[in-house]
């Protein structure tokens, strides 16, 4: 299979603490990203990307989980989720860097050419965004609204 | 600097936009591979990079021996929405197609 790759960094006024809870605490996530993901965050374990009706739109294993600083997910559509071919990973890297926080989001083992891949491209961006300016002024961007959305942001 | 000076600093170059550009086609290239079918020396390209990823605008990853380039959008779509709404972006969205199909362009 042909792979794609993408990194997203931003950085944010923020603690390790705040942005890990703001990945993996439902009530905080749907403030920001709209959906909220959902698991007990332990290696192994099943995660769910929900809507506010409680659709999983996407799912996957948690590969990795090492509170506040890296959260490793694989990543796939609930119909493929019995086909670990199919999994694509995302990795959340939260770094203290001199009073800042950097997160960094890579999402690779992505089928090239994909509906995923080229999706995501117009999804991180946006919910890191949204994160960031939810973290540093408590408001979220509401550029979800309107819009029937996807695990991967479509 | 504030990051958003730094940002746009960086993209005030047409040499760094073009790099961008590439980056947007092509992710994970090495300095080598960015430097074909320029006329810019491979130091000149070097120095762009290091402009790029200070803004955060280009991320490295090593592989081994080498350092490859991604394209980093998160802060231009911060700066893009500062300044547009989600109402307006939905107007922007149609204004841009138009545009494109009026110039001939692939949507």
């Amino acid at each position: 299979m042909n792979t794609t790759e993408f990194h997203y960094t931003t950085y944010l006024k923020s603690t390790p603490e705040k942005v890990w809870a703001a990945i993996t605490t439902p009530e905080f996530a749907s403030k920001y990203w709209g959906n909220a993901n959902f698991s007990d965050w332990q290696a192994g374990s099943r995660w769910e990307h929900r809507t506010p009706t409680g659709t999983t739109v996407c799912t996957g294993l948690v590969r990795e989980s090492v509170p506040p600083k890296r959260l490793v997910l694989s990543w796939v559509t609930p119909a493929d989720f019995a086909d670990e071919s199919k999994h694509s990973r995302v990795t959340f890297a939260i770094d203290d860097i001199q009073g800042m926080v950097r997160l960094s989001v890579t999402h690779d083992q992505l089928e090239a050419g994909s509906d995923m891949a080229t999706s995501i491209s117009g999804g991180w961006p946006r919910v890191l965004s949204s994160l960031k300016s939810y973290l540093e002024t408590g408001v979220a961007l509401d550029t979800w609204a309107g819009q029937e959305r996807s695990c991967h942001g479509k | 600097m504030t990051t958003d000076d730094l940002v746009f600093k960086a993209l005030a170059d047409a040499s760094r936009r073009l790099i961008l550009d590439r980056l947007r086609d092509e992710g994970g290239l090495a300095l080598g591979q960015l430097c074909e079918g320029h006329d810019m020396s491979r130091q000149a390209v070097s120095k762009h990079l290091a402009i790029l990823e200070d803004a955060n605008l280009v991320v490295s990853v090593r592989r081994g021996r080498e350092k490859l380039h991604h394209l980093n959008p998160v802060p231009i779509h911060d700066i893009a929405l500062r300044w547009i709404g989600r109402f307006q972006a939905d107007h922007l969205a149609a204004l841009h197609h138009l545009k494109k199909i009026l110039e001939g362009d692939q949507p």
